[in-house]
């Protein structure tokens, strides 16, 4: 799922939680529009230099988040401080993040240069570079999100990716203390999104900033960030390393959020997990009565006779890639497995009975 | 866009659209310009030399010149409230711009006579301090300026809430202030329509009737402007001078027009581009 750079990278990430050495530190922050929570109590810190990720459903307030962090928008209550400072009161314009809005937000009577030099023109006579070196450091922003020779060319002649590099690289020149994207490849299509996500976290690597990324594309924010945080309804609801959310998600809106799940009803009691003929080990810490049993399309295996496992009946079955995909029903829920070619059940077919048990799977007390 | 095909009603229509065009704008326009140079040209350049009609024209002038600029500032302001922020009111402020548009001039007018007239609130206050405003300049921009209220922030609200208040916030975090900004930003971004909002305000204001006639007190020479000046030569059986003055109206309504035309066309171009990106 990850590339060897990511895994140095999450490898090198500091991870002391609570550390007052951390670049941001967020607590209790709270923001409703109207009547409408948008954040409730959202408290998280993140390392100097770390990639964080806010994933969440619209609506989840990752967003609001994100522009509370840029000076955007002012919580009703709790604290931001960044490197120790109370960030909340800094203005917007001297808090130096530099933020990717998700339609760029480029100014579309400047022409790209323009655009990648304004936050160094609009600096107090005092701190502005001159002339020459503006061009220079134009230039060199330029060339680092490759789109050198089309500083002269306007917006609307972009493409999408063009755009979003552009976005990127004017948030660049102001040397930020803090980078902030709001679903910076939410506008894009599924090829360019792939190929930038890589370039992204190069760039990050590179300015060695700290970077708050918000998007609500799981398999997104589980390859790029160090950590990832999962809000939901204006809560933080879970926040961790991306295989350590994928491994132990806290809830089933986690478990179903962070990838294609399966659910079956199940009883759990005396340290076992059982449903009809089939019981397999509960975790220690798994809730006792009636759970629902998740599980992930692929982990499963379709064990001989005589091993204890689940009986569903099949629905349908299709090729997907590599895979064979069946659509079944166990218990009256419906679930979907995922078998290579190689290892599916021998006489899988619409109506027949087939014997399947998940290598791993997650417990959840029961709703209602 | 796709035009649909004529069938037997369409020509129809367009036949109505063209007679009562051609009756109600073309053939008056016609008449002014026949009536303005019924006696030649030196009896009509005679009359907009004379000097009453040279002091209409420069009031004219000078009243859009200050209403005109006041209104641009105002419309900025309001449009970028309305447009980029969010508070409670909204609906009424926007419908308060509006109001000018449905209320008759001469209300506009009268208002202001209510206010600071001789009968006035505060008429007998002024006339202590020898302040004149009603039946002087004053009074001529204010009436103007409550008139052509809505024309430039009617052309800014739609494009500045189309365009949203992501660039402004983008501006921001970059490190400019909001003179910054303004300057920028927001008004490079709606400079045409600006334009746009500007002339037609101009063209309002300098041809502005009933809202003047009320508290202009219509002395010749002095407080007549050119619209005003019109009908007095009018009522004179001054034919020829009330048409030369009119065939000036009129040509700034050409004028407008035809200004107004290349904008929309360079516009739209823009607005287009805008919603591309």
């Amino acid at each position: 799922m990850s590339s060897p750079l990511a895994a140095d990278n999450k490898a090198a990430a500091p991870s002391l939680i609570g550390d007052d050495a951390r670049a941001l530190q967020v607590s209790g922050v709270s923001k409703s529009f109207g009547r409408y929570p948008a954040l409730n109590d959202v408290s998280f810190a993140a390392a100097d230099r770390e990639f964080l990720a806010l994933l969440g459903p619209s609506g989840s307030g990752k967003t609001t988040l994100l522009r509370v962090l840029a000076g955007l928008e002012t919580p009703d209550a709790g604290e931001v401080r960044f490197g120790g400072e109370d960030y909340l009161a800094i203005p917007a314009r001297r808090r130096r993040a530099g933020m990717v809005f998700q339609h760029y937000a480029l100014f579309r009577h400047m022409t790209v240069a323009e655009n990648i030099a304004f936050g160094l023109k609009v600096r107090p006579r005092a701190e502005r570079p001159d002339g020459a070196e503006i061009r220079r450091r134009v230039d060199d922003l330029l060339s680092l999100v490759q789109l050198e020779g089309l500083g002269r060319r306007y917006p609307a002649q972009l493409s999408g990716g063009q755009r979003q590099r552009v976005a990127l690289a004017r948030a660049l020149a102001i040397e930020p203390r803090m980078l902030l994207l709001d679903e910076p490849f939410g506008a894009l299509d599924a090829q360019v999104r792939r190929d930038l996500r890589r370039w992204l976290r190069e760039m990050h690597d590179r300015a060695g900033v700290t970077t708050v990324f918000v998007t609500h594309d799981q398999e997104e924010a589980l390859d790029l960030a160090d950590r990832v945080a999962i809000l939901r309804g204006g809560e933080l609801i879970q926040l961790g390393a991306p295989q350590a959310l994928y491994d132990d998600p806290a809830s089933a809106f986690v478990y179903e959020f962070l990838g294609a799940a399966n659910n079956v009803p199940a009883v759990a009691s005396g340290g076992r997990v059982s449903l009809a003929d089939y019981t397999a080990p509960a975790p220690a810490d798994a809730p006792i009565g009636p759970v629902q049993l998740y599980f992930r399309p692929r982990e499963v295996v379709f064990p001989a006779s005589g091993e204890p496992a689940l009986t569903a009946e099949v629905r349908s079955v299709a090729a997907r890639g590599p895979d064979l995909k069946i659509d079944a029903v166990v218990a009256g829920a419906p679930v979907e497995l995922l078998a290579p070619a190689g290892a599916a059940p021998p006489g899988v077919s619409p109506g027949a009975q087939i014997r399947f048990a998940p290598t791993r799977f997650k417990l959840y007390a029961a709703a209602g | 866009m796709s035009a649909v095909r004529f069938s037997g009603l369409a020509p129809l229509l367009l036949a109505a659209t063209v007679l009562v065009l051609g009756v109600l704008v073309v053939m008056p326009l016609g008449v002014v310009f026949a009536e303005a140079f019924a006696k030649g040209v030196g009896p009509y350049l005679a009359a907009l030399k004379d000097p009453d009609a040279l002091a209409a024209i420069r009031l004219t002038l000078i009243a859009a010149a200050i209403a005109v600029p006041l209104n641009a500032a105002f419309g900025l302001a309001a449009a970028w409230a309305i447009a980029k922020f969010e508070f409670r009111g909204k609906a009424a402020l926007m419908a308060l711009i509006d109001l000018p548009f449905s209320m008759s001039p001469v209300v506009s007018g009268l208002v202001w006579v209510l206010l600071f007239g001789a009968q006035g609130w505060m008429g007998g206050w002024l006339e202590d301090h020898d302040i004149k405003i009603i039946f002087a300049l004053p009074a001529i921009v204010l009436a103007t300026v409550t008139v052509t209220l809505p024309f430039v922030a009617r052309e800014l609200i739609p494009v500045m809430q189309d365009q949203g208040a992501d660039e402004e916030a983008a501006a921001v975090t970059l490190g400019a202030g909001g003179l910054t900004v303004l300057r920028r930003v927001t008004i490079p971004n709606v400079k045409w329509a600006l334009l746009y909002g500007v002339l037609t305000c101009n063209a309002r204001a300098m041809g502005e009737f009933g809202a003047v006639s009320v508290v202009s007190g219509k002395v010749r020479g002095l407080t007549n402007t050119l619209p005003l000046h019109i009908e007095a030569l009018y009522n004179d059986y001054d034919f020829v001078g009330a048409f030369a003055a009119a065939s000036l109206l009129a040509s700034l309504g050409v004028v407008t027009l035809v200004v107004k035309q290349g904008l929309e066309w360079r516009y739209s171009g823009e607005l287009a581009a805008g919603r591309r990106q």
